[in-house]
C-alpha cells in the first residue's frame, strides 16, 4: 500500500485507468505554487475508492494545499498555479478540456468553519442541486441528503428556517448534507470539527463512517486522534527544511502509521513528540 | 496608583500613573462629547434659520378693498356668479377680460373660479411686511403695533408659507401663489432617470471589478482613478454634462432622435441630460460603495458556493450579491441624497429658473428644488426669502423620505437574509 514519491511510482503507465477501479483518485507529480512560492511538491498518492484516507502533519505543511488541489480549489486563489497530474474517473482533471464546475460537483468539499448560506435549511441543500440542474422530485432529495447526514430528525419541522439559526455541529452536518445532494463522488473534508465541541465532533466521525459505505472521504486533520478513529489510511505531510515545501513523508493503513511507522518523524509527530 | 489595591509586593518594573491615565482618557472623552455637540448645534442652527423664516406674522395690503366691491350692499362673497362677473368686468381693463373669456368662457367657469380671479385681479393683496417665527411668537404684541402703526390698511395674519398649496401650485412671478410643484416633480423626475442610470452601470462595475477583475497594474489604476473621480468638483461634471450630453448627443437627450419632440424647438436641455449628468457624478460614489459591499462578503461563501459545482456567476447572483445588497442600496442612498441636493451641475447643464408646466417626459425642460431655492434666494424681495426657505423644507422632507424608504427597503432585505 506504501506509495512513497520514488522516482519509479511516477512513471507507471495505466495509473488513470486505476481511477476507474479500486481507486477514486490518483496524484501523480503534484507540484502546487503560490506565484514563485512552491507550497506542495512532488505528491504521488492514490486514494482507496470508498474509503476514509486521512491527512495529517504539522501547520503549515500544505495539507489544505493539497486537499483543495483535488477539486481544484486553489484557482480561486489568483496566483496559484499546478503543475502534475491528478487523475479522477479516468481522466486527469488538469487537462484544458475539463471544466473545474464539473470537477467540483464530483468532488465536494466540506471547509474548516461551517458555511451554510444565510438562506433557509431547505435552500442550503436544493440550491447546489438546482443550479446543477436536477430534474427529479427536490423534496425527497432534501429529505434524503438531509437523512444521510444525520440532520434530518433534528430540522424536519423547521426547513424554512435560516440555516444560521442552527448550532455549529448541525451548521456543519448541513453543509455536508449539502454536499451530499449533488451526487459527488469524493468528499474532501478540510479540518471539519476543529470548531466544534467533542459532542458535535464524535457525531460527524459516526457520521463519516457512515457515509464511507458511499463516498470516498478524504480528510485533512490536526487532531490525531480523530485521524486514528475514522481513516483507513493515512498520509503524513511535513515540510521539507530544504525549499520549505510540503511534501508527503509516508502513506500507509492507518493501523500501520499509528503502530509501527516507518519513518522516524512520522512516529515522534504520531506520539506528540514533535509538531 | 490606587490604594484600593495592594500588592504584596511593590512593583519596580511599573511606573503605573492610573490616575494619570484615566485623567488622559476622560480629556479625550470629553473633546468627543464636544464634538458632537458642535455638529448638533449646527444643524440646530440650520433647522431654526429655515423655520424662522417658512412660518411667521405677515402683513397683506389690498389695492382695492374687497368691501367696496359689494353690489347693492351685498358683500363679494355672497354674491351670485353673474354679478362676480360684472364685477371683475368692471374693474380690469377690457384687453385682460378678452384674455380670461379666451382661456375659459365665463359661461364655462364656476362661481368660484371667478371670486378667485376677482381676488386676484381685482382686490391684488400684497405682502408688504413679513416677520420672522421668533419675533411673532416672542414679540407678538410688538409685531401687531408694529403692524398696525405701519400699514394701518393691511390685514395681519400668521402665515405658513408651506402649505399644501405650496406643493401643489406651480411657480409663479406672485409670491402669494408661488408654488414648487413644477421643482417637485422636476427633481423627481431627475432622480429616477439618475437611479435608472447611475445604479446598473455602478453595480456593474463593482461586481466586474470585485469578482471578476484579476489583480493586474491597469486595474488597480482603474480602480485608483475611479477613486479619484468621486472627489471632482461637481461643477466640472456640469461641464461634462454640458458639452457631451447636451451639446454632442442632443438629438438623443432631447429626444428628437425618436420623433418624441417637435424638432423646431427641442433642445438637449432636458431631464434626460440632467439626470445623466447627476448619474455620472455619483456613479464612482456607487462604485466604490458597491465594491465594499461586495467585498465584505465572506469569501467562504463564495468558497461553499463554487464547491457544490456552480458557476462564477451563479455563486455571485445567488450568494454574494443577496448579501452584498443592504451594502449596496447604503451607499447608493447616500449618492442618491447627493444628487438630489446638486445645484451646480444642473445650472451648467440648463436647468430652467422659471418655468410654470410639468415636466411630462424624459425630454420635458424642468427645473429641481434646489434650482429653485437658489433662484427665490437671489430675488431682490424679502417675501422670496421666505418662500426659498419653505423649499427647503420641502426639500429636506423629500429627502428623509427617500432615505426613509431606502433604509425600510434594506433592513428588510438584511431580516430576510439573517432571520
Amino acid at each position: 500500500m506504501s506509495a512513497m514519491p520514488d522516482e519509479s511510482q511516477t512513471s507507471i503507465p495505466g495509473l488513470e485507468m486505476e481511477t476507474n477501479g479500486h481507486y477514486a483518485i490518483a496524484m501523480r507529480d503534484l507540484h502546487v505554487y503560490y506565484g514563485d512560492f512552491l507550497a506542495i511538491k512532488n505528491i504521488n498518492l492514490k486514494v482507496a475508492r470508498q474509503k476514509i484516507t486521512a491527512i495529517i502533519g504539522p501547520s503549515g505543511c500544505g495539507k489544505s494545499t493539497l486537499l483543495r488541489a483535488v477539486n481544484r480549489m486553489n484557482e480561486q486563489i489568483g496566483d496559484a498555479r499546478t503543475e502534475g497530474a491528478v487523475f479522477f474517473g479516468g481522466h486527469n482533471i488538469y487537462e484544458p478540456q475539463v471544466d473545474p464546475v464539473e470537477v467540483r460537483r464530483r468532488i465536494g468539499m466540506v471547509f474548516q468553519k461551517p458555511n451554510p448560506f444565510p438562506k433557509t435549511i431547505y435552500e442550503n441543500v436544493a440550491w447546489g442541486a438546482r443550479v446543477n440542474g436536477y430534474r427529479d422530485d427536490m423534496d425527497a432529495l432534501v429529505e434524503d441528503s438531509l437523512r444521510r447526514a444525520a440532520l434530518w430528525d433534528e430540522v424536519a419541522d423547521k426547513l424554512d428556517q435560516s440555516g444560521l439559526s442552527l448550532s455549529g455541529g448541525q451548521q456543519q452536518r448541513l453543509c455536508i448534507a449539502r454536499a451530499i445532494a449533488v451526487r459527488p463522488d469524493v468528499i474532501l473534508m478540510d479540518e471539519p470539527c476543529s470548531a466544534l465541541d467533542p459532542i458535535a465532533t464524535l457525531r460527524i466521525e459516526d457520521l463519516m463512517h457512515d457515509l464511507s459505505d458511499q463516498y470516498t472521504i478524504v480528510i485533512v486533520t490536526h487532531n490525531m486522534q480523530q485521524a486514528a478513529r475514522v481513516s483507513d489510511f493515512t498520509a503524513m505531510m511535513m515540510l521539507d527544511e530544504a525549499d520549505r515545501a510540503g511534501m508527503m513523508i509516508e502513506y500507509d493503513k492507518t493501523d500501520t502509521i499509528f503502530t509501527r511507522p516507518s519513518d522516524q518523524r512520522t512516529e515522534d509527530y504520531v506520539t506528540g513528540r514533535f509538531g | 496608583m490606587s490604594p484600593a489595591v495592594t500588592s504584596p509586593q511593590p512593583d519596580q518594573e511599573f511606573n503605573v500613573r492610573l490616575e494619570q491615565r484615566r485623567r488622559g482618557g476622560a480629556l479625550w472623552r470629553t473633546a468627543f462629547q464636544l464634538s458632537t455637540i458642535v455638529g448638533i448645534i449646527a444643524l440646530t442652527a440650520l433647522l431654526y434659520n429655515v423655520m424662522d423664516s417658512a412660518f411667521g406674522y405677515v402683513a397683506v395690503e389690498n389695492s382695492v378693498d374687497p368691501a367696496s366691491l359689494a353690489i347693492g350692499g351685498v358683500p363679494l362673497e355672497e354674491q351670485s356668479k353673474d354679478q362676480l362677473v360684472r364685477v371683475l368686468q368692471a374693474n380690469v381693463s377690457a384687453g385682460l377680460f378678452r384674455r380670461f373669456e379666451d382661456d375659459q368662457p365665463f359661461a364655462e367657469r364656476g362661481r368660484d373660479s371667478v371670486l378667485a380671479l376677482i381676488l386676484e385681479r381685482v382686490v391684488e393683496p400684497q405682502v408688504v411686511e413679513t416677520w420672522s417665527l421668533t419675533d411673532s411668537l416672542l414679540r407678538r404684541s410688538e409685531v401687531l403695533a408694529e403692524a398696525a402703526s405701519s400699514y394701518p390698511n393691511a390685514i395681519v395674519r400668521f402665515e405658513a408659507w408651506i402649505d399644501p398649496d405650496f406643493v401643489s401650485t406651480p411657480q409663479s412671478g406672485d409670491p402669494q401663489r408661488a408654488g414648487v410643484r413644477t421643482a417637485i416633480l422636476g427633481s423627481l423626475w431627475v432622480i429616477a432617470i439618475t437611479i435608472g442610470f447611475s445604479f446598473p452601470i455602478g453595480v456593474g462595475a463593482a461586481i466586474y471589478l470585485e469578482e471578476y477583475a484579476a489583480d493586474t497594474a491597469l486595474n488597480r489604476l482603474i480602480r485608483t482613478n475611479i477613486n479619484n473621480l468621486a472627489g471632482v468638483p461637481s461643477i466640472i461634471y456640469g461641464i461634462l454634462g454640458l458639452a457631451i450630453l447636451v451639446r454632442a448627443l442632443e438629438p438623443l437627450t432631447s429626444g428628437t432622435l425618436f420623433g418624441l419632440t417637435d424638432p423646431t424647438s427641442a433642445n438637449g436641455r432636458t431631464i434626460l441630460s440632467a439626470g445623466m449628468t447627476l448619474g455620472l457624478l455619483i456613479l464612482p460614489l456607487i462604485i466604490i460603495n458597491a465594491q465594499e459591499a461586495i467585498r465584505a462578503v465572506p469569501g467562504s461563501l463564495r468558497q461553499a458556493g463554487l464547491a457544490l459545482g456552480a458557476t462564477r456567476w451563479q455563486t455571485i447572483w445567488a450568494h454574494v450579491l443577496p448579501n452584498a445588497l443592504p451594502g449596496i442600496l447604503t451607499g447608493t442612498i447616500l449618492a442618491v441624497s447627493r444628487a438630489i441636493g446638486e445645484t451646480a451641475p444642473l445650472v451648467v447643464v440648463g436647468a430652467s429658473t422659471f418655468i410654470t408646466v410639468d415636466p411630462d417626459s424624459p425630454f420635458a425642460k424642468f427645473t429641481t428644488l434646489p434650482i429653485q431655492i437658489f433662484q427665490w434666494t437671489s430675488r431682490p424681495q424679502d417675501v422670496f426669502r421666505n418662500l426659498a426657505a419653505a423649499a427647503i423644507l420641502v426639500l429636506l422632507a423629500l429627502l428623509l423620505a427617500m432615505n426613509a424608504s431606502a433604509v425600510l427597503l434594506r433592513n428588510r432585505y438584511s431580516r430576510r437574509l439573517s432571520g
